[in-house]
């Protein structure tokens, strides 16, 4: 799984800290989304659907890559 | 074509339910049941369209086709006649990108997650202190007056460099600007005192900048006075209101279910806990206003340019499809133990609540700080004589009648 962040789109709302922090941060510059991992696990995919579902602004997007695997 | 609404208009905004006093009004949650968009009256005569299914309001608070500014001709207001006022300084709430995110921008600093953690000590100095203040040499006390309201106070009092002093002139103004029953001239003069109060206070700042957001938003020559104070306007009343109303309605609540207190004991579910509150209770139950700039098929219907639409946050936070689920309670009751994630109470899209991660940080130590100190915590009245504050934009409690 990839993980895309536009942060143009990013409006600070802190939803992808709160939920998933060990992979989201806010720069302490301009407050925006900040990766702090770029390769994930499989048991973290369903945090980051969550996470990209939860962004108020649109900023985060997962792209699954292989099919998901069977565990 | 616009397909022609079988359901009736849906009058804005609706009474509440005598019975079902948590509750959203019975008419949203009627309409939500027949259709996920039904036609709605405005108090001034117009109408708009209401939209009450967690898909729809979710696309109308994220979809650019749709403007929050106040200044579209065809953007709904809950009290008529406020349009020109508001658009003299609307605050980013009202307004679109780019100004939005410009004006938005200059304080999200503030609300960072990691600095709302590091002022979770603040916090709890603060909730302490306002139960000592509410128990002190006392038996019984009004948890409103006494904790729900001035917890948040104090906390948003903090942060902006307001002084607490000044509390019974801000909550008093704010409870008019909140109120869908003031009058035309209430409003506008509730609205100057708190622009002059605010401006007074930013010009000062000039002067002898401190740690606070109005020495910041002061120091910055990218912002006008008027909109320095209209951005301390705004954070002024979202940040006490909201919190201070949250915490009320969910004591009263809570005080029912005494085998869903004990969730809230457990460090690691209460994050959850809270969310679910916040689900449940949706204290935004006039919905948020938007416009649209084209037209957008939404829930089988064409939304048409320059049509109003209310999202209503209250009803979508119950939609069966997004919170059912067979090994929990229904979507219309608590369940603590419900993953409520996804809920809409900040609202959603750009415009989500700027200060929700310490709206959640205030929730949480309040809430299991009161029932961890006062395990004995009850109403002194009967449940039917509780006092709603049915009349605002922000639903919540006149008062809160207890003894421990």
């Amino acid at each position: 799984m990839r993980v895309n962040v536009d942060r143009d789109r990013c409006c600070s709302s802190g939803m992808c800290v709160t939920n998933v922090p060990e992979v989201f941060d806010q720069d302490e510059d301009d407050s925006l989304v900040r990766l702090r991992q770029t390769t994930f696990r499989p048991d973290q995919f369903d945090d980051l659907r969550l996470a990209a579902q939860l962004c108020p602004g649109g900023a985060i997007t997962v792209v699954e890559e292989a099919p998901a695997a069977a565990e | 074509m616009t397909s022609t609404p079988t359901a009736p208009a849906v009058p804005l905004p609706a009474p509440h339910s005598a019975g079902c006093p948590f509750g959203p009004p019975p008419a949203y949650t009627e309409a939500a049941a027949t259709a996920r968009l039904t036609r709605a009256d405005l108090p001034g005569g117009d109408s708009c369209w209401l939209a009450t299914g967690y898909a729809e309001v979710r696309t109308i608070l994220s979809d650019r086709r749709f403007s929050a500014d106040v200044r579209h001709p065809g953007f709904p207001l809950l009290v008529a006649g406020t349009r020109e006022r508001i658009g003299e300084n609307p605050s980013f709430l009202r307004l679109d990108d780019p100004e939005h995110a410009r004006l938005r921008r200059m304080v999200t600093g503030d609300f960072l997650v990691k600095r709302v953690e590091a002022m979770r000590p603040d916090i709890q100095r603060i909730v302490d202190e306002a139960l000592d203040g509410m128990t002190g040499g006392r038996t019984e006390a009004d948890l409103v007056a006494d904790f729900a309201l001035p917890v948040p106070s104090l906390v948003i009092c903090l942060l902006l460099g307001v002084p607490y002093e000044d509390r019974e002139f801000f909550q008093r103004v704010s409870r008019t600007l909140l109120s869908n029953t003031s009058s035309l001239e209430k409003l506008f003069e509730a609205q100057d005192e708190l622009l002059e109060y605010l401006e007074g206070l930013t010009a000062r700042k000039r002067e002898e900048p401190a740690d606070d957001i109005l020495s910041r938003l002061a120091a910055r020559d990218d912002l006008t006075a008027r909109e320095a104070a209209g951005t301390g306007i705004l954070l002024l009343i979202a940040g006490h209101e909201t919190t201070a109303n949250m915490i009320a309605l969910s004591t009263a609540l809570l005080l029912d279910r005494p085998e869903q207190v004990a969730r809230l004991a457990d460090l690691a579910a209460l994050p959850g806990a809270v969310e679910e509150l916040l689900r449940h209770l949706t204290i935004v139950h006039t919905g948020v206003p938007r416009v649209a700039l084209e037209d957008v098929e939404l829930a089988g219907t064409t939304v048409r340019a320059g049509e109003g639409v209310i999202a209503m946050l209250s009803t979508a936070n119950r939609d069966e499809e997004v919170f059912g689920s067979a090994d929990r309670l229904p979507v219309d009751e608590l369940d603590l133990d419900r993953d409520a994630r996804r809920h809409m109470a900040f609202g959603f899209g750009v415009h989500q609540c700027l200060g929700q991660p310490l709206a959640r940080a205030e929730l949480q130590i309040a809430l299991a700080t009161l029932f961890r100190r006062l395990p004995g915590l009850r109403l002194t009245v009967p449940r039917e004589e509780l006092a709603f504050r049915t009349d605002s934009f922000i639903y919540g409690m006149r008062s809160l009648p207890v003894t421990w």
